[in-house]
């Protein structure tokens, strides 16, 4: 234990992902002997991210302004949504070029045992921007792991009264792992061979 | 460093650092186990999903320090892909590895029978012969029962007389009219039924049951399960119920 605010500040990095206590206490020591100027551009950059990024309004994903750069571009088809976790989905399957349409971020996937369920994420959201019948395919790019593959299942079924195409990625995507990892080459083309989800 | 070798059902899984994983395993002679799996959220990850929730698995691992490391893992049976084709059983899987974690409290006492008692509830949610809510509730009265938490269905609790007129938790079961404590509930004797035919395994009877029987045994078992286990079961929320 330190003193005061020294410990103060390990115990908020402690919080962040990642950042066992050890990595913390690393982390501490080494803005104590920083450069002052080095320091508060990082709390200035901290502070700025919180104040100006917001999420936007129609998919979900990281903004600067009410509507993300995705959603404002007119050249993207509006037609077919690509349903991810996270926002760095979004930029991984970006990388790959392969997809011309929207995004929709759910903000994570269902985990009941963390005590995530549908409601917790944007799934209502979703529905919202299906309503119109203008959505012609839903492409489902949640993670390839058990709970990605559970959250499609549960959307594929919600989904399914309203007559959308549903798609999931091709299975060449190993399973268990995070979409974020997948390189782009294997990311491409499980776009490229997706399949039509029947539940 | 040691290593050993045991097979276990996959209970839950946290994110570590960058790539890694904390997988916590119902081991058949460990008990319970918390490991680390390295690199395990890379989709370039030799673990592939051997090391997802509801996997069965043949595990080898070396002793650590604090957690021990997972070096190799071959799947016996992938329980976890069917049961997330189907949402109803993927939620009711999902509430029973939560209470198969509850009901085994230290890390690495052996739990024999809470483990063999794991891999048939998920062998027999996964085989789809049985509605899942039932499966489920099967599961809950059964891992109770093995915690020394089994309800008392055929007499009074309280006294043994035979007549039955409610079912009171804190009583541990059934009571007679004249044990009965006030507030408790007077469920259908077919309920009763149901729950004394899932507890002691009578499939026949439990899949001939009425829907509205099974509501109600449901509710029961719910109440009967969070009230001795001091938190509840976070995932049973979330169980959803097959349309009739
Ligand atoms: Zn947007
Ligand atoms: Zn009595």
């Amino acid at each position: 234990m330190y003193e005061g605010v020294v410990q103060n500040l390990i115990d908020e990095l402690g919080l962040l992902p990642g950042v066992g206590p050890k990595s913390a206490q690393r982390i501490a020591f080494h803005l104590l002997a920083a450069d002052p100027a080095d320091v508060k551009r990082l709390a200035h950059a901290l502070l700025e991210v919180k104040e100006k990024v917001r999420f936007c309004r129609t998919c979900g994903n990281v903004a600067s302004e009410e509507e993300c750069r995705i959603c404002r571009d007119a050249r993207r088809d509006t037609h077919v949504i690509c349903v991810v976790e996270e926002s760095k989905d979004v930029v991984a399957i970006e990388k790959t070029r392969e997809f011309r349409g929207t995004y929709h971020v759910l903000g994570g996937a269902i985990s009941p045992i963390d005590g995530v369920g549908p409601d917790d994420l944007r799934i209502r959201e979703l529905m919202t921007r299906l309503a119109d019948g203008r959505v012609t395919e839903l492409i489902l790019a949640t993670d390839p792991n058990l709970e990605g593959e559970a959250t499609a299942t549960y959307l594929a079924r919600l989904v399914k009264p309203m007559g959308v195409k549903v798609t999931r990625l091709a299975s060449g995507l190993p399973v268990g792992g995070d979409l974020e990892y997948a390189d782009e080459v294997t990311l491409g083309r499980a776009f490229e061979g997706r399949r039509l989800l029947d539940v | 460093m040691s290593l050993y070798r045991d097979e276990g059902v996959v209970l839950r899984t946290q994110k570590l650092g960058e790539a890694d994983r904390i997988v916590t395993i119902l081991a058949k002679r460990t008990g319970k186990i918390r490991a680390v799996a390295k690199g395990v959220r890379r989709t370039t990850s030799r673990f592939g999903a051997r090391l997802e929730p509801f996997t069965h698995v043949d595990l080898q691992l070396h002793t650590g320090r604090t957690l021990d490391v997972v070096t190799q893992a071959e799947t016996l049976r992938p329980y976890g892909e069917a049961l997330a084709a189907d949402y109803p059983r993927y939620t009711a899987g999902t509430a029973m590895l939560e209470t198969a974690d509850r009901l085994t409290h230290g890390e690495k006492e052996p739990a024999l029978r809470q483990f063999l008692l794991l891999v048939g509830g998920l062998r027999t949610l996964a085989d789809r012969d049985h509605e899942a809510r039932l499966v489920l509730d099967a599961y809950f009265l059964r891992s109770l029962a093995v915690a020394g938490y089994a309800p008392v269905l055929d007499a009074c609790a309280k006294c043994r007389a035979p007549a039955i007129r409610a079912f009171a938790i804190v009583a541990g079961g059934v009571v007679c009219g004249a044990c009965k404590p006030s507030g408790s509930v007077v469920p259908a004797g077919e309920t009763i039924g149901l729950m004394a035919a899932l507890l002691r395994g009578d499939w026949a009877l439990a899949d001939a049951s009425e829907s509205r029987h099974r509501g109600e045994c449901s509710g029961l078992v719910a109440a009967y399960l969070q009230w001795h286990l001091e938190h509840g079961i976070r995932s049973l929320r979330h169980v959803e119920r097959e349309p009739a």
